[in-house]
């Protein structure tokens, strides 16, 4: 909200300068979020009257002028072609700061002449652009008055931000209530004469929605004249951007601001019949006065006359009954509506109005009969006529309500040693009336206009409460919110910065793991990924559905009702699509060899366990070129590769994991693996189907792994067993087989090292060969064996007798025969 | 020793000094040496020697032996010695060639921000808590004391999916708060927990993004107060930013969720971005005391229970901690920007090792 230093002090009484002011605002809870004080940089120009303006003796351009300042004579060098005698100027004189430049003046001599001063055009007082000359002012200028003042630019205005809770505060008066209160002044006197009536008749009420509106009040003014405002209350309204209308307008529009108490005018001559309904909407269109037309909803609280809707209620007017330069007879309507649905109506139009913002905060109930009066006494200043009696439907709502506050609630809740005594002068300050005041406690009565204190408790608690439980909390509420509110309010009259910061005692000395199991696999899955060199990043969670439909499924419940962006709508099955789409830009980028990972969110279903953690990574391009080796192209090994080395950082038994061919179809389909771990998929890995990277334009190759880190299990923890350190030396033997070319490695593998497990205690695959020096349709697979005597070095035989089990077994598993 | 003794040393050690190669030495270690070797014949005919010499023959033989045998080996060391000098002589590399590329991968600025953020925490006594990115409007809402036409739900830019069976549509968490809810339905109090994660919010430019990280903190006890609640945070912002006297000011705020509520502003340069000093206030954190309706609403009663919370942007902290202008590049996954910002991942947060 917006006001200016002098609309602030019609309300406050203060000598305080602008910064404490602006200071003390941010300080109690009213952020100050800006001061636009144009005036300031002004400040020591003075308006002058040029006595004499004379040509300089030696120089053509200038002149020598004698000026006269309020308080005395100076004689001044000017090079301005409209330097005159006789003319009112602004002078600036030494040590001032001139605003275009930043230069502090200085008293000079030009040419053999001494100058004390400047005089100003309205470029050097950055004011625009004119240099063209010094700045003309008309004759009736006052010499000696700082030129700010007279040009009404003195007056800084001041903008706060006002949380929701503060619709007190959304009032210039409430701004000052609220300072007056932190100490910087005195909040003046609002007590506004009663008007008696003048004449009978006019529009009257009637409240047919009860629910919407508690309270209306209304006056008829008759022979009133509505043109332009006087030019005091259009500054008003200008100083913080709003647009004079008409008087009428306007003078609504000056009480929304200075009170926080909307109010509306209708043009009586144009409403059709005397009572002036309030009801639901019943789908009937209504033009306001934006020039918008809205369709009235049933629960919106309607404003009609005999012809129809006239206004929707607290949140905008209808154009045809509203005030114009023709306007003879106003109906001033103050009401009160209910916030929750004037703030309802508000968004189901999406109408944003001064008015809606106050109504939709709470307004302050007692305050309606003095708005009336103060509004009648202004209508009458400046439109002249008569004023009717006020009207009224409905009553005023029992809004009155005690809070009580401990005093030791102070220290052990608030952290402060404010004492009992102080704590209730700052409430008092603030409108609270002691009711009863012990050692322990003081009650008080919460005036009308802090609907935020000691407010209706409305709880929304959890179905799933135990009631005794539930009960209690409740209760508990009831008792503590009132107190809370009230401490708050004493604490921030002091500022809270004041309360002594206390560091959290400790609960251990050595604190327990921070970190759950779950989440320690993702750090070390994060630590690894990267050591496996690959990049770690972070792509949003939802993308465009067409992109991310090749990856998996695209459910509805998964897309988005309100997207910022078309290509933002989906969340996304998996963090592969991102990542894959986050490779082709580093390509478009003439970057197409990168390794990528995340560790974030796949989506299966809209539920809570919808969701699932994955470490997910792309490869995509070649190894880097350089000159020892040459460059190699990606390939699913090397995606299996991060996938093993991140499954073996979170102690997944990689021995016992079964892998199938059988990815999802985003993966190539004779490139690609699930892995298992019994019936549970940890992960997935292999080559992007290359249909997939035709149809999204990735780049090529590209590879992928998935582990879903919401899947392993807590790793048991056991304690080692001893480690086998046999005294006697290992042997190693290498056998070549040839198998059918559909025969696993792991086949192989498994049979070789299950031959004869006492003995064997590596098996390593060391080369695959396919080609022409094998017979069509075979594969040789050479194998490492390891034999780890225990008791004795072997014999000759024994060890001959071993590799015979060896080729037995993977012979008797695959049918491989020994090259 | 005898002349013919003394002829024989002079003339080995004049063959060995003119040998230049090994196998020039071998040939003259043969010929003295060996079986049909000069020295080795001498000792064969000692036998034919008087017997009142051949104990003094004996005895100059052996110590001509030593003598010759010593000689003999440190020439074949020193032979050796610039063989080997010769060859590696030949066996120059390009020692400025780079090292065979090992990739490198780093942690993105994010991840870092949050392990240092649990670090700290942690070390105050708190776990971390984590929940899904789809929530129910009671979580992310109804709970926290934001009613369907609190002013505050607009502030929110929440991103909506479809609703099913009736029931008000799921949202995408607009903070991490919801998993404070859980923490205080599934846990009784003390707690002391913070919560990290994804946040949704419909809003992109510079400085927001429509999906982002906060770390909210959640401190629930018997007697723990405002004053804990400023210690705290300040605790954590001057080890975070590593300025030890970091000015930290607590401002009145509103939340729905505390009461009462502040903003917490750092000292900064508003001009140079250096923080902890230039006498400008940078907002960083919102927090509070949790709301009493809060804690009713998780069956919490808060006549004895009360406690803190608070909520912070990661990105945010981050971009400050490391002068970072733009909030977009954080998910762009720019290989440049990456390698620009990223952290090894061998050296992970340690309290021990300094953040």
């Amino acid at each position: 909200m917006k006001f200016s230093l002098s609309w602030l002090k019609t309300h406050l009484e203060t000598d305080a300068p602008l910064e404490t002011i602006t200071d003390t605002l941010t300080q109690i809870g009213l952020e100050l979020e800006g001061v636009d004080n144009k005036g300031a940089a002004l400040a020591a120009f003075r308006i002058v009257h040029v006595v004499e303006a004379v040509q300089h003796p030696n120089a053509d351009r200038l002149r020598v002028c004698t000026v006269d300042t309020g308080d005395g004579i100076l004689s001044v060098v000017c090079g301005a072609p409209n330097a005159r005698t006789g003319m009112k100027a602004v002078l600036a004189r030494a040590g001032d700061t001139i605003p275009e430049s930043g230069a502090v003046l200085k008293i000079g001599e030009i040419r053999g002449v001494k100058s004390n001063g400047m005089l100003m055009s309205a470029r050097e007082m950055g004011l625009g652009d004119d240099h063209a000359g010094i700045v003309d002012l008309p004759a009736d200028a006052p010499v000696g008055v700082p030129y700010p003042v007279w040009a009404g630019m003195n007056d800084p205005i001041i903008e706060i931000g006002v949380t929701p809770n503060r619709g007190d505060c959304f009032s210039i008066r409430g701004v000052a209530r609220d300072l007056a209160a932190a100490g910087l002044g005195t909040l003046k006197p609002f007590a506004p004469a009663r008007i008696p009536a003048a004449f009978e008749g006019g529009p009257s009420w009637k409240i047919d929605f009860p629910e919407a509106c508690p309270w209306i009040i209304g006056r008829t003014i008759r022979g009133v004249k509505n043109s332009a405002s006087p030019k005091w209350l259009q500054d008003r309204l200008t100083s913080i951007g709003l647009r004079p209308i008409n008087a009428l307008v306007d003078v609504t529009n000056f009480f929304t601001l200075d009170l926080g108490r909307p109010l509306h005018v209708f043009d009586v001559a144009k409403l059709s019949g005397d009572t002036l309904t309030l009801r639901r909407g019943a789908g009937e269109t209504m033009r306001a006065l934006n020039g918008k037309d809205y369709a009235v909803h049933a629960d919106d609280c309607v404003i009609c006359d005999d012809a129809g809707v006239q206004s929707i209620a607290g949140v905008i007017g209808g154009e045809p009954t509203g005030c114009d330069e023709t306007t003879t007879t106003v109906f001033v309507e103050c009401a009160l509506f209910d916030p929750v649905r004037i703030a309802l109506t508000g968004r189901r139009h999406q109408i944003v109005s001064d008015a809606r913002q106050r109504f939709e905060r709470g307004l302050d109930p007692a305050l309606m009969p003095d708005a009336i009066e103060a509004a009648t006494a202004l209508i009458l200043e400046l439109c002249g006529g008569e004023a009717g009696a006020v009207t009224q439907a409905g009553a005023e709502p029992a809004w009155q309500r005690d809070a009580t506050m401990r005093f030791a609630r102070i220290a052990s809740f608030g952290g402060s040693d404010i004492s009992a005594g102080d704590a209730v002068t700052s409430l008092e300050r603030l409108g609270f009336v002691v009711r009863h005041r012990d050692a322990d406690s003081v009650t008080v009565a919460v005036p009308s206009w802090r609907n935020d204190v000691a407010a209706r408790i409305a709880l929304d608690q959890s179905p799933e409460l135990e009631p005794a439980r539930a009960a209690a909390a409740a209760e508990g509420c009831v008792t503590i919110e009132p107190e809370c509110d009230l401490i708050e309010e004493v604490l921030r009259l002091r500022g809270l910065d004041a309360v002594p910061a206390v560091s959290l005692p400790r609960v251990a000395s050595v604190p327990a793991a921070t970190l759950t199991p779950r989440q320690k696999r993702s750090a070390l899955a994060r630590r690894t990924l990267a050591a496996q060199g690959l990049m770690e990043c972070v792509t949003f969670s939802f993308m465009a559905t067409a992109e991310a439909a090749p990856f998996g499924d695209t459910p509805d419940a998964l897309r988005l009702s309100n997207p910022i962006a078309a290509d933002l709508d989906q969340l996304r099955p998996t963090p592969v699509a991102t990542l894959a789409l986050a490779a082709k830009r580093n390509a478009a980028r003439s970057y197409p060899d990168v390794g990528l990972f995340e560790v974030g969110p796949a989506f299966d279903t809209a539920a809570p366990l919808g969701q699932r953690l994955m470490a997910a990574g792309v490869r995509s391009g070649a190894s880097p070129r350089n000159w020892a080796s040459a460059a190699v192209g990606v390939d699913a090994m090397d995606a299996k590769g991060d996938l093993w080395a991140a499954m073996a950082a979170i102690e997944v038994p990689l021995e016992g994991l079964q892998v199938t061919a059988d990815a999802p179809s985003f993966y190539h389909p004779g490139r690609s693996a699930t892995v298992r771990q019994g019936r549970t998929v940890l992960g997935r890995f292999g080559e992007i189907h290359p249909r997939v990277l035709a149809e999204l334009d990735l780049p090529a190759p590209m590879v992928a792994f998935e582990l879903d880190l919401d899947a392993v299990a807590d790793p048991k923890r056991r304690r080692k067993s001893a480690p086998d350190l046999s005294a006697f030396q290992p042997l190693r033997r290498d056998f070549a087989f040839l198998v059918d070319s559909g025969v696993t490695a792991d086949a192989v593998l498994r049979a070789a090292k299950g031959a004869e497990r006492t003995l064997i205690t590596g098996v390593t695959l060391f080369d695959v060969y396919e080609g022409d020096k094998v017979p069509e349709g075979k594969k040789s697979l050479a194998v490492e064996v390891m034999f780890q005597p225990r008791e004795r070095t072997l014999t000759d035989a024994e060890i001959e007798a071993a590799g015979q089990k060896v080729i037995a077994a993977v012979a008797k598993a695959t049918g491989a025969a020994l090259r | 020793m005898t002349d013919d003794l003394l002829a024989l040393k002079t003339e080995t050690d004049a063959a060995l000094s003119a040998a230049t190669d090994l196998r020039a030495w071998d040939a003259i270690r043969v010929a003295v040496l060996g079986r049909n070797g000069t020295l080795t014949g001498l000792l064969r005919d000692l036998g034919k020697t008087p017997p009142d010499q051949r104990r003094e023959r004996g005895a100059a033989l052996n110590q001509l032996k030593d003598a010759l045998n010593t000689a003999i080996e440190a020439r074949k060391t020193a032979l050796e010695a610039a063989a080997l000098d010769a060859r590696l002589a030949g066996e120059k590399i390009d020692v400025t060639l780079p090292p065979r590329p090992r990739a490198q991968g780093l942690i993105h600025p994010v991840a870092r921000t949050m392990e240092e953020i649990v670090a700290i925490f942690g070390a105050m006594g708190c776990t971390l808590s984590d929940g899904p990115d789809v929530e129910s409007d009671w979580l992310n809402f109804g709970a926290l004391n934001i009613p369907a036409h609190h002013p505050a739900r607009a502030d929110h830019d929440t991103f909506y999916l479809p609703a099913s069976d009736g029931k008000p549509p799921p949202v995408l968490r607009t903070h991490t708060s919801p998993v404070q809810i859980r923490t205080m339905l599934n846990q009784p109090p003390p707690i002391r927990t913070i919560v990290i994660g994804r946040t949704y919010r419909a809003d992109h430019d510079a400085t927001h993004s429509p999906m982002f990280h906060q770390c909210e903190g959640l401190i629930i006890d018997r007697d723990l107060n405002l004053g804990h609640l400023k210690g705290c945070l300040t605790d954590f912002l001057r080890t975070f930013f590593d300025i030890a006297n970091l000015p930290v000011r607590f401002r009145s705020s509103y939340f729905p969720f505390t009461e009462p509520s502040m903003e917490v502003d750092i000292g900064w340069n508003r001009r140079t971005g250096e923080l902890g000093k230039g006498g400008d206030w940078l907002e960083i954190l919102g927090s509070g005391m949790v709301h009493p309706r809060v804690l009713a609403n998780c069956g919490i009663d808060p006549r004895e229970w009360q406690g803190f919370a608070w909520g912070m942007g990661i990105e945010r902290v981050t971009m400050l901690k490391h002068g970072m202008a733009d909030l977009r590049p954080f998910y762009e996954s720019d290989l440049r920007w990456l390698r620009h910002y990223g952290f090894n991942p061998l050296a992970p947060t340690m309290l021990h090792e300094g953040l």
